[in-house]
């Protein structure tokens, strides 16, 4: 029996985009694998091509050189099993919190029954949104519409979570607090993760390997496993284990900027 | 200290008397009413005052009791009847201003080349002075109602597009992204997206083209119409009837004003969410 594929696999990718002002090389030589119900963080300065890195995954981007595969097929054209969440909500300002959650599906298909309606509320639940579902997006603080957010990336059940600075528009502790409810999200209903950040921290609380990107043109510069038991907690972000290894990824992101 | 500095010395203390008096008005909505419409008073009070303390003749500045005189000068019925001719011009030009922007817009936001073709010729049919083709127009498409409208068409149609070629590009490119990931047709991506974005820039455009409708309406009878409150006003002042075209000018104010209110408060019913906070 053969193995079974990566959720994700990064062959040379290389992406260059042309411009009126000449061409910027985004990606180089992008080596890497997400093994399926993997929690991957990708950590790097901006501007260094993570957001194209999801992209190209998303099937939004042709890479110029090189392929994604994703369970073992070249990534052609958007799948329906992959879920994205966005660094600021984008929710739609004129629809109420389900109507939100199931656009997903009005939008591909032009309508919604209720049983997309029942399965919308069911993931407001999981996100912790429960009595929410027709308050309007203007009346929810940041964190809740990023709830909102996630929980539409969630709504057709994808394997592959794409999360691009989910966290980063919002306040210190709101975003730590986000941080946790993935967890548990993640670990209620396990799906395999790529998740971008700018935060060492997030990514060393909730990922089981972290990679580092070089600046542009971006690639791995290193992958390293974190090293830290599961479930984690937030004693888990007071320990000396978490303590050490962000210190480890600090120095390798500062010597590489230096 | 300078005269600039007492008299903003003296300002300033009459700023706490001035809050105090507000305060003492009714709040809210009806302080919004009631505001203006003491100032739109006053104004009248003072303006007939001062025509006839200034003897001022008719013909410069009428009294406004001498105006609300010149709406006795013809019966009821016949303004009515002006009224609708203008009315009708302004809104057949209105509806298919809209109906020829938006599609126009769609195409200028989807394709850079209809974009390239497009625009020049956007910028100098905006830039013709339309007073200046109306006769050519009239002449053209005969005295009917259709070269009025295409008139008002002219004046009206391109605050339409511009404004709502920039909403359908101001659409967060997330959502645009999520569309394109779920693989959704693409009309779905202007009528649940795109479209639904613009609203607050439409409808700022539609407020601007109601009026300008007006004006295109009353602009095309000035050139030729045998009906309407801008034939009205020029033959009027033909006659040296000034309180007579004054009435009219008011008559197109009150539609101008009600005419935008309806705009706005289309809005407000039917996409309350597009308002500013
Ligand atoms: N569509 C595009 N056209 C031209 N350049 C682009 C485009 N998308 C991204 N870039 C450039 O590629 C580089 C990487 O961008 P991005 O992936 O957004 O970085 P990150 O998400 O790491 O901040 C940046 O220099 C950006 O300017
Ligand atoms: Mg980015």
């Amino acid at each position: 029996m053969r193995e079974a594929p990566d959720a994700i696999a990064f062959k040379g990718l290389g992406q260059i985009f042309k411009t009126d002002s000449g061409s910027v090389e985004a990606l180089r030589d992008v080596n890497f694998a997400v093994k399926r119900h993997e929690f991957v963080a990708v950590l790097g300065p901006s501007g260094c091509g993570k957001s194209t890195l999801l992209r190209c995954i998303a099937g939004l981007l042709a890479p110029t050189s090189g392929s994604v595969d994703v369970f073992g097929l070249p990534v052609t054209e958007p799948r329906d099993d992959i879920g994205i969440v966005f660094q600021k909500p984008t929710l739609l300002p004129w629809a109420n919190v389900e109507d939100n959650v199931v656009f997903p599906i009005k939008h591909k298909t032009g309508k919604v029954n209720h049983e997309h309606r029942a399965s919308a509320r069911e993931m407001l639940k999981m996100v912790g949104l429960e009595g929410f579902e027709k308050r309007m997006p203007a009346e929810l603080s940041g964190g809740m519409q990023q709830r909102v957010g996630i929980a539409r990336a969630l709504l057709l059940n994808p394997d592959i979570l794409l999360m691009d600075e989910p966290f980063s528009a919002l306040d210190a502790l709101t975003r730590e607090e986000m941080g946790f409810e993935l967890l548990r999200i993640w670990q209620a209903s396990p799906k395999t993760v790529l998740f971008i950040t700018h935060s060492i921290n997030e990514a060393v609380l909730l990922a089981d390997r972290v990679l580092v990107m070089t600046g542009r043109p971006g690639s791995v510069l290193c992958d390293l496993q974190v090293p830290i038991e599961r479930p984690r907690s937030i004693e888990t972000t007071s320990s000396k284990v978490m303590h050490d290894f962000s210190g480890q990824l600090r120095s390798l992101l500062l010597k590489r900027a230096a | 200290m300078t005269s600039l500095d007492s008299f903003a010395a003296s300002f300033s203390s009459a700023r706490p008397k001035m809050r105090a008096l507000m305060a003492r008005l009714p709040a809210g909505r009806l302080r919004l009413v009631l505001l203006p419409a003491l100032t739109f008073l006053a104004i009248l009070v003072v303006w007939e005052l001062a025509t006839r303390v200034f003897h001022i003749p008719s013909y410069v500045l009428p009294a406004p009791s001498r105006i609300a005189g010149g709406f006795d000068s013809i019966p009821f019925g016949r303004w009515v009847e002006h009224v609708w001719a203008t009315l009708r011009v302004a809104l057949m030009g209105y509806a298919i201003s809209i109906a020829i922007a938006l599609p126009i817009a769609i195409g200028l936001t989807k394709s850079e080349t209809l974009s390239a073709c497009l625009y020049p010729l956007l910028v100098v049919i905006q830039s013709t002075p339309v007073v200046a083709i109306a006769p050519i127009i009239i002449v053209v498409l005969g005295a009917e109602d259709a070269p009025r409208v295409v008139i008002t068409c002219l004046i009206a149609f391109f605050p339409l597009v511009v404004s709502t070629t920039t909403g359908l590009m101001a659409t967060p490119p997330e959502l645009v992204e999520l569309s394109r990931s779920l693989r959704a047709p693409i009309h779905r991506e202007f009528t649940q997206i795109r479209i639904p974005y613009a609203i607050p820039y439409i409808f700022s455009a539609l407020k601007i083209s109601i009026t300008l409708s007006v004006i295109g309406a009353v602009v095309a009878e000035f050139v030729a119409a045998e009906k309407g409150i801008g034939y009205y006003i020029q033959f009027s002042t033909s006659l040296f009837k000034l309180p007579e075209a004054w009435a009219g000018l008011g008559i197109l104010m009150v539609m101008s004003l009600g005419l935008f209110q309806l705009v706005a408060l289309t809005q407000k019913i039917f996409f309350p969410w597009s308002l500013p906070k």
